[in-house]
């Protein structure tokens, strides 16, 4: 079903949801949704508010279990999926504690540690990942700041520098760009470039708008409930839609979906 | 040991309140972050009411509070992680359940109540080497296991839905927090008493997160705060005869006061950071 853009491989998936059906109480949220990211794959996923992008997500990582139909990470049911370190995971920004005092450079370091295991000494190795991730997201002088006195976007750099320090294989993005300023937008558009085309990795980005990152989409999945487009860019730009940066008419489109 | 720790009880005292003073404001750094500030004196009152029950039936009241609080903070923990309460709600139900239990136990056994006075305000000068022992083994506990599940901790405490995707297995840190949590409890009892439990969790950690600049620099700085407290609250009570568990408890909220005082106006009161936030900030 799934149309691959141009840079990715013909391998196994690293995500893959099969029939998906969820609903909170008795109102379906999501109804047989199929959908699978490959290495190398740039994807965003793309609804209206309350389409169930988030859901689906959660789904797919093993934080809620669905009503039926089948879930694959790595090639394993999410509740046996040992290996996270190749999973990076950047949530909705998190409601961080009043007074949290950890700085940028620990909570960095969660990252490092989800690969490393977390009863493990870290290595000057993985100081030096923790460091490469601050530098990809142009946090490195800020390292020893408070994240609690960083901007949004800032912290939303912090959140992504947690994910991108394990190396992940698969990089998962919860509405990352909401609200955040224009050069973090590019910071974060060029740190995710960096690891599809570097490493190979598959990028999952759930949002509802997608600013500076939609040139670098392989492949945009529109979700109402259903899975109600899959495909190339290009090809939903010729239903008249567009991705475009400045212009408001992919959000717009989605709403119009509701 | 040189005046006012020549005497054997302020010695014992002294080892006794070095334990609590360093051990609770570590577990207290991860208990201010999730919010359960006051979670030590929901468990306080359960151990008040473990007590209670200790001397009823007549073995030691400490082992009888242990029991008591280990399984009233798991529920607590229990009842907060399966949603059907509030965290705070929780800790209320625990809080007043406890003590109307230790109430009743009273009740059913004249003679407790001069007994049950010396758990409620603590006798730290009264420690007997077996308090001290066991106290100690606290402490033990408390510094292996958070060596041990400490960064894990963090990391569920900065954001718990990334840390389970990380493959931390939340349910069983909560747990761990919420056991260290109950016999932290009961070896601050006879140092501070039930009812300043929750002090020596929560004060040196407020004075902590203004002084550290880190996770770990606050749990660095909340140990030292504990500790100074301590003995300056001891010395206190020796030169003025003063009520010691509660003297302690005084330096502490004096720490914290100063610390507010001074990083206030160096800008680094928490506080402030919450007002400059919604000047544009992070949501």
């Amino acid at each position: 079903m799934s149309v691959t853009g141009g840079t990715a491989v013909a391998t196994d998936p690293l995500a893959e949801v099969e029939g998906i059906a969820f609903a909170y109480d008795s109102e379906p949220i999501l109804d047989g949704v199929t959908l699978s990211i490959r290495s190398g794959e740039f994807v965003a996923l793309v609804g209206p508010n309350g389409s169930g992008k988030s859901t689906l997500l959660k789904v797919m990582l093993g934080l809620l279990e669905p009503l039926s139909g089948r879930v694959r990470l790595f090639g394993v049911d999410p509740g046996r999926f040992r290996d996270r370190g190749r999973l990076g995971y950047v949530p909705q920004r998190p409601a961080l504690g009043h007074d949290l005092p950890a700085t940028v450079e620990e909570v960095v370091t969660m990252g490092r540690l989800s690969a490393r295991g977390w009863h493990t000494r870290l290595s000057p190795a993985d100081r030096e990942e923790v460091e490469h991730a601050l530098e990809t997201v142009g946090l490195a002088a800020l390292a020893q700041r408070r994240v609690r006195e960083l901007s949004a976007g800032q912290q939303q750099r912090v959140f992504i520098a947690r994910a991108l320090a394990s190396r992940p294989s698969l990089l998962v993005l919860d509405e990352p760009i909401a609200g955040v300023d224009a050069e973090s937008q590019r910071r974060f558009r060029d740190s995710l470039t960096h690891l599809v085309h570097q490493h190979q990795a598959a990028v999952l980005l759930v949002s509802h708008e997608l600013g500076v990152v939609a040139e670098e989409i392989d492949r945009i999945v529109v979700l109402r409930r259903r899975v109600l487009f899959d495909g190339p860019p290009d090809e939903l730009v010729r239903t008249g839609v567009s991705l475009g940066i400045h212009q408001e008419d992919l959000p717009l489109w989605l709403e119009g979906l509701r | 040991m040189p005046w006012p720790f020549d005497r054997t009880y302020m010695q014992l005292a002294l080892a006794a309140g070095m334990v609590v003073g360093v051990c609770a404001p570590l577990i207290g750094t991860f208990l201010v972050q999730k919010r359960m500030s006051l979670i030590g004196d929901g468990i306080g009152h359960v151990a008040f009411a473990g007590v209670a029950a200790g001397l009823l039936l007549g073995v030691w009241p400490v082992w009888a509070a242990l029991v008591a609080c280990v399984l009233g903070a798991l529920a607590v923990e229990g009842l907060r992680a399966g949603g059907r309460a509030s965290g705070d709600l929780a800790l209320a139900l625990f809080f007043y359940a406890g003590i109307a239990a230790a109430v009743v136990l009273v009740g059913l056994g004249p003679g407790l109540s001069a007994d049950l006075f010396s758990y409620l305000f603590g006798s730290i000068l009264t420690v007997t080497g077996q308090d001290v022992a066991l106290i100690g083994g606290i402490g033990v506990v408390i510094l292996v296991t958070l060596a041990v599940m400490g960064r894990a901790m963090t990391a569920v405490v900065i954001d718990e839905e990334w840390a389970r995707v990380a493959g931390v297995p939340v349910a069983a840190v909560n747990a761990s927090l919420a056991v260290l949590t109950a016999i932290t409890v009961v070896a601050a009892m006879p140092v501070v008493g039930v009812l300043l439990i929750a002090a020596l969790m929560v004060l040196p950690v407020g004075a902590a997160q203004i002084l550290g600049r880190s996770v770990r620099g606050t749990m660095g700085w909340g140990s030292a705060v504990g500790a100074f407290s301590v003995v300056v609250g001891l010395v206190a009570a020796r030169v003025w005869g003063l009520a010691p568990g509660a003297t302690i408890v005084l330096m502490a909220a004096a720490v914290f006061a100063v610390a507010a005082l001074v990083g206030g106006r160096r800008g680094r009161l928490p506080l402030q950071a919450i007002a400059g936030e919604t000047e544009g900030g992070p949501s």
